[in-house]
């Protein structure tokens, strides 16, 4: 019993992680508090659905188109709506709250088109659910998959991070983009590039989510809060401190559940959470990509 | 020539001038605040919005109501309420004094049924709520006589499902263990509290009883200590979502309790088409007549006007009720709303769910309380009533 709760609480805790790594990257390093990210996530469910429904395709393959035009969409949001925000931003607090404000409109205007095209309707649909046995505890092949994803992803983003140059400029930007610009680094591409990616990996995320949660065009939201809980657990721009701090939160919710009372999964979530700010107030793992 | 020409045609405008005054209306502005965004519009526009459309377009194609004589086409004003109580108020008033609109459609949802009631009433608007199932329906409908509770109290149903569980029982069919999960939101509060009385009266024990909140993304804690407790029976009162969940996460389990009863969303329209054969024993509120043509008739309809089906809960109820208001409206022969309130409570009316009659401003044994779905067909089991269906025990096993 206690393996099933810890292996559906790491799954859980997966697809927290795997939801919440793209905001760590576009609020990290890119410095954009962006409150449509769960819209994306959604705008991607959808495709999938799309892609399962529409083409009768699987949505796997969904999971290698839907990211890059992601990619492509959140560079040119970020080249065309935010880049003027960040060039005429005195501190890094004034940025922050025109990023708020512009992609809180930005919210809206996803959120219109999605019910334009699809109404407030609930739509689901069956992937993979198939059960996997582990060890004499079963779990499902989708929930599984995201879990490996989250990991794969998070730590290949990680050594990427660590161990290339381009990596390693993105983190210096994290860290202080003034200084940044001193030692030559072309402190806008790699924002931009953040920023895109952190777009990619929420629409990896909405794709493989999309396959064992019910959504609908009003479910962002849920999610963009959810990472933002998240990143700031696991400090803001870390990738690491993301996937680590999904996997506390997912065993955790699980463990109460279980153990205590499935009524306070989300009082114990928040009560990790302040602990942590009151601990740790740069999160777990620290601020800056390390 | 060209003289006569403008002559009758002066003649025909002095005419048409005479006719103005004496057609009292050339239209009926019908409003309605609804949940368009926010976490509401699920159930809103599955249940609700489709019939409010439908209703609209099949009046206004036979001409319009039928109003002193003559048809009368009807024009909609609609509002978003963004799943908040304080914007359905705002809205409900603002069509009523701004938009000055002759007829109200009432909400989605028990909460914002609640919180526009008083302006309903304070206006004297007919409010014909079919989204909103509340113990205190017939306290309501006594305080506000112009508001009609048509989809029933927590009470009726999980009265309904006690009393199929417990001829269950004495057949031998099911245990006394009853494993129950109900989410932490009005729906699921108010109809544990009443089931939790219902079952222990029924003489069951509730094994396992938790609640859990909106939006938990992860269920098998919740299924694995229901398997563990026992139960052969398992009742969730869960929102859409969820019951789409449950249903997965229980199959990734394997469990299999003999009677699995889950809440809103087994009766829409993407439930069978998700789950196939899967759905095949699961048993939830509503359900339908399996020869009752005139709610077929309707579901096609649905189908083709929205390529979807209708919900087997509410929708059906919904239509239902615009019909009783179009009935009610055209026997009164003009928009006088105490009088049409008025023949709404003591007419009889012919709706797809057949003749409705109200008591007490509810409706009286004219719908399905709890249905299962058997060979594709979201069946009614309960209460007995003419056409009732047999409950399938035990739940077939899971197929991959």
């Amino acid at each position: 019993m206690l393996l099933e709760v810890t292996l559906s609480g790491v799954t859980l805790g997966g697809m927290y992680a795997l939801v919440a790594m793209g905001l760590t990257l576009q609020y990290g390093v890119a410095r954009i508090m962006n409150l449509s990210y769960g819209e994306l996530l959604i705008a991607a469910a959808f495709a999938a659905l799309w892609f399962y429904s529409g083409l009768a395709l699987s949505p796997l393959l969904g999971l290698l188109v839907v990211p890059p035009l992601a990619f492509a969409l959140s560079y040119a949001i970020y080249r065309i709506l935010l880049q003027p925000l960040v060039r005429r931003a005195k501190t890094r607090d004034a940025l922050e709250v025109d990023s708020i404000l512009a992609t809180f409109g930005l919210l809206f205007v996803i959120q219109g088109v999605m019910l334009a095209a699809f109404g407030g309707a609930y739509y689901s649909y069956s992937f993979l659910s198939i059960p996997l046995h582990i060890a004499g505890a079963t779990v499902a092949a989708n929930r599984l998959l995201a879990l490996v994803l989250a990991v794969v992803i998070g730590l290949g983003l990680y050594l990427a991070l660590t161990r290339t140059r381009l990596g390693t400029a993105v983190r210096a930007v994290a860290v202080d983009p003034v200084a940044a610009q001193l030692v030559a680094i072309d402190v806008r591409t790699a924002s931009a590039l953040a920023f895109a990616l952190g777009g990619a990996l929420v629409a990896a995320a909405g794709v493989l989510v999309s396959m064992f949660l019910t959504f609908n065009a009003n479910l962002g939201v849920v999610f963009t809060l959810k990472a933002l809980v998240v990143v700031i657990m696991g400090g803001v721009g870390n990738l690491l401190g993301a996937l680590i701090a999904g996997l506390v939160l997912g065993l955790v919710e699980n463990y109460v559940a279980v153990f205590v009372d499935p009524g306070l999964t989300l009082a114990a979530t928040y009560a990790i959470f302040l602990l942590v700010l009151l601990v740790r107030p740069q999160g777990l793992l620290g601020r800056s990509s390390r | 020539m060209m003289r006569m020409a403008l002559g009758a045609l002066a003649v025909s405008a002095a005419a048409m001038l005479a006719v103005a005054p004496a057609s009292a209306q050339d239209k009926v502005k019908i409003g309605y605040a609804i949940s368009k965004t926010g976490p509401n519009a699920g159930g809103a526009s599955i249940t609700q919005i489709p019939n409010y459309e439908m209703w609209v377009k099949d009046v206004n194609a036979k001409g319009g109501l039928m109003i002193g004589g003559k048809r009368v086409p009807i024009e909609v004003v609609e509002y978003d309420d963004r799943s908040n109580s304080e914007e359905a108020v705002r809205a409900v008033e603002r069509l009523v004094t701004q938009d000055k609109v002759d007829l109200l459609f009432p909400p989605w949802g028990t909460g914002l049924n609640l919180a526009v009631g008083p302006v309903f009433n304070k206006y004297g608007y007919p409010q014909l709520t079919f989204s909103a199932v509340t113990d205190r329906a017939p306290e309501l409908a006594k305080r506000w006589p112009n508001s009609f509770w048509l989809l029933g109290t927590s009470k009726q149903y999980v009265d309904a499902l006690a009393d199929l569980l417990k001829k269950m029982r004495s057949e031998g069919k099911i245990g006394p263990n009853i494993a129950m999960i109900s989410i932490a939101d009005g729906f699921g509060i108010d109809l544990s509290q009443a089931a939790r009385k219902s079952f222990t009266d029924a003489g069951f024990k509730l094994a396992y009883d938790k609640s859990y909140p909106i939006g938990t993304q992860d269920l098998s804690p919740l299924i694995g200590e229901a398997q563990r407790s026992g139960a052969d029976t398992f009742v969730a009162f869960s929102y859409p979502p969820d019951t789409m969940a449950l249903t997965e996460q229980s199959k990734v389990a394997s469990y299999a309790p003999k009677v699995m009863f889950l809440g809103v969303g087994v009766g829409f329209p993407m439930y069978p088409q998700r789950f196939g054969a899967n759905a095949e024993g699961i048993m939830s509120l509503g359900g339908w007549s399996k020869d009752n043509a005139s709610t077929a008739a309707y579901a096609k309809k649905h189908e083709e006007m929205f390529k979807r089906g209708p919900d087997r809960w509410g929708s059906q109820i919904g239509y239902s009720s615009l019909q009783m208001l179009e009935q009610a409206i055209e026997r009164v022969g003009k928009i006088d709303r105490a009088a049409i309130i008025k023949e709404l409570q003591t007419g009889t009316f012919d709706t797809v769910l057949g003749k409705v009659k109200l008591v007490d401003n509810q409706m009286k044994d004219n719908y399905w309380l709890i249905g299962q779905w058997q060979d594709g067909f979201f069946v009614g089991v309960a209460p007995q009533r003419p056409g009732v269906g047999t409950p399938t025990v035990p739940k077939a096993p899971w197929k991959p």
